[in-house]
């Protein structure tokens, strides 16, 4: 972030600016002559793609509120209105509608990548932290997202949500009336979220994404081989296995756009709906406080931590423990950087424990979100209890496995690229 | 319209027989049919629309459709949409609304609901099996009862194409180790105006047509999508021969 204040020289335009805003100095600085390592493989891609889904919700999202009612009678007919009478406004509604899922995606893989690269160790803890608060703002963003079309399963989802808070001991009640702005979800709910959905989070967000890059920028990035390339320079004081972000890793990010925005295009096309993944069908009837949808679940992306609110019985009179575990299996992850004793960073290098735990840990959240969408019956009660054990042993025990784990040695320079 | 259907209703009440009444709410979890629909068999949508409009519009509404969108979509021109799709005094730029006044949710015990998004709610093969799934049950207000939507509020309009049907049940054991009755699925009774057969397209069309009224761009969107798609594979292409071109120099 310490660049000079640098002018091209320049008597054009851009010597103009130079002269009054630091345009160039920051380019070089943040793009041009900004190094990466030059090794950065298939994971690394979703970082950029995450900034991409970002735009498109927020450019989408803008285009929505063009013709979208916060009001609770008008809601649900004003999406029908955008889907049927707005040109294009299908498109656009799909578009964040898919987008929505496809944040979660791309953010679970980009999360999944810093645990296979140790991209939270040691100097980068901060930006792990940013990202773990940005992942919550988005969970906050996509629950608040999903009230407003004011379809049966977004009255019902939002209403056993916000109920959730009212186990909190002393304060709950109180807590989901101011929540709630009434004593069920109703339109005043619906105001709010809506203003909260699109303005407060999305400003928090990009506040987070801002302090996120300049984290990321001011220690460099991480490699699949988990070592800094700044220990080894050339003359120049560049580094030996890093190579400029532009143009190198914007033509390569571009290939990651392109083929993202294959997928993205052949959901949005051929299923938007994603067999009732992405949107559910009881949401395809109005609101309806009178009628219960015969099975609640929230959106998938939510379904591995409401599988464990669920595996967690009631104690003592009161589910808040169920609660309680939810909210500690994000708060946990604040933690990974300081939980994970390895002396090595990247998978590369450590020991069968670590993989295992790994592996074992992505098992269960993925069986943990099949748990959160089926009704609490048959095996998934009792899956749903023993994968919430093994995604807490997983974090819990770190300490103590990354410790004894045996690792291989770390080289000095980073191994080859794509 | 309206008075026919009634009349059809009332005339079937005395036709209920004596059915079994323990009737097991099992009824509904009997697999639905596959309708097998075509959104983009544009015959078939023009017949479903006819008979939606001659069957279904006298109570159900498609609030979300307009009478000129369809028309347009299905490639109806306005003259025969006026002359023999629409049955009210609406524009055709009007929303296709049924002709029942609000109060006439007494005359059913609820209002019947609005169709436009049933398929995207329930599924097509959910609309095309309900269509085939009436029998006659004389504990019902109107004599009958639907095998995919046990304790139907719903006559049967569909009798005079498709002729009355009785239920079949089968002897099951409960938990308790005593026989009781379950229903299985249903048998013809009376012939109606269409074959079997040509029933099943009846059904089938109606179901293709509220597919295409759940979502009216449905067909456009796969057709673009292929564009699309393609056309954004082959961006892929170049953005991965241009990183190559870019990346010869990094060892």
């Amino acid at each position: 972030m310490a660049a000079a204040p640098e002018s091209t020289g320049s008597n054009g335009l851009i010597g103009w600016i130079d002269k009054r805003f630091p345009l160039t100095a920051l380019w070089r600085s943040q793009v041009s002559e900004y190094y990466a390592p030059k090794n950065f493989n298939f994971w690394y891609y979703f970082g950029s793609l995450a900034l991409l889904i970002l735009v498109n919700q927020l450019v989408t999202g803008i285009f929505l509120t063009m013709n979208y009612k916060p009001s609770s009678a008008e809601a649900f007919a004003s999406i029908e209105y955008i889907m049927r009478d707005v040109n294009w406004g299908w498109l656009i509604r799909y578009m964040h509608s898919t987008g929505a899922s496809a944040f979660f995606i791309v953010i679970y893989l980009h999360m999944f990548r810093a645990l296979l690269y140790g991209s939270h160790r040691k100097p980068r803890e901060l930006l792990w932290i940013f990202g773990c608060l940005i992942f919550l703002t988005l969970m906050a963003e996509g629950f608040m997202g999903y009230v407003l079309p004011w379809g049966n399963m977004s009255f019902w989802g939002a209403q056993v949500i916000t109920s959730l808070f009212g186990s909190l001991p002393v304060v709950g009640g109180t807590l989901v009336d101011w929540i709630r702005g009434d004593y069920v979800i109703a339109d005043a709910t619906l105001n709010r979220f809506f203003a909260l959905h699109v303005a407060a989070i999305p400003l928090a967000l990009i506040f987070l994404v801002v302090a996120h890059l300049m984290a990321l920028h001011e220690v460099g990035s991480n490699n699949p081989d988990g070592i800094e390339i700044h220990e080894h320079n050339d003359s120049k004081g560049h580094p030996l296995d890093g190579i400029p972000f532009h143009p190198y890793y914007t033509v390569k990010d571009l290939v990651g756009v392109m083929g993202f925005l294959v997928i993205f295009a052949g959901v949005i096309f051929f299923a938007p709906t994603f067999g009732g993944l992405f949107l559910e069908s009881p949401n395809f009837s109005p609101a309806n406080p009178l009628q219960t949808p015969p099975h609640i679940a929230p959106v998938w992306y939510f379904t591995p931590f409401y599988a464990m609110l669920r595996a967690v019985p009631s104690f003592a009179g009161t589910q808040v423990w169920g609660v309680l575990v939810m909210g500690a299996s994000i708060v946990v992850l604040f933690f990974v950087p300081w939980l994970d004793r390895s002396p090595v960073k990247s998978i590369r290098y450590r020991g069968p424990i670590y993989k295992v735990m790994l592996a074992i840990f992505v098992v269960s959240f993925v069986i943990l979100g099949i748990c959160g969408l089926k009704p609490p019956a048959g095996i998934y009660p009792m899956l749903a209890k023993i994968c919430t054990v093994l995604y807490f042993a997983f974090f819990l025990l770190m300490p103590w496995y990354t410790r004894i784990d045996r690792v291989k040695p770390v080289p000095e320079r980073v191994t080859g690229h794509d | 319209m309206i008075k026919r259907r009634l009349l059809i209703a009332i005339a079937l009440l005395p036709l209920s027989l004596p059915w079994g009444v323990a009737l097991a709410q099992e009824g509904g979890e009997i697999e639905v049919q596959r309708a097998q629909t075509d959104i983009t068999d544009m015959e078939s949508l023009q017949r479903g629309a006819r008979d939606f409009m001659n069957y279904c519009s006298g109570c159900h509404s498609i609030a979300y459709l307009r009478y000129n969108r369809m028309a347009e979509d299905l490639k109806i021109p306005e003259k025969e949409l006026t002359a023999n799709l629409m049955f009210t005094s609406q524009k055709p730029f009007d929303a296709i609304l049924s002709a029942m006044p609000a109060e006439a949710a007494d005359w059913f015990g609820k209002q019947p609901p609005d169709l436009s998004l049933m398929a995207r709610e329930k599924g097509v093969d959910y609309i095309y099996s309900f269509l085939k799934g009436f029998y006659v049950d004389n504990t019902r207000p109107w004599g009958v009862n639907n095998v995919y939507l046990p304790s139907a509020a719903m006559p049967d309009v569909v009798a005079s194409v498709q002729g009355l049907q009785k239920p079949v049940f089968k002897s099951e054991k409960d938990a308790g180790g005593s026989d009781h009755m379950v229903l299985v699925g249903v048998d013809a009774l009376t012939k109606g105006s269409l074959a079997p057969q040509e029933y099943d397209g009846f059904a089938r069309d109606i179901a293709n047509f509220l597919d295409y009224a759940g979502e009216p761009v449905k067909a456009k969107r796969q057709s673009l999508g292929v564009f699309v798609t393609l056309f954004l594979l082959v961006g892929f292409v170049f953005a991965y021969l241009l990183k190559k071109e870019y990346w010869k120099d990094v060892h």
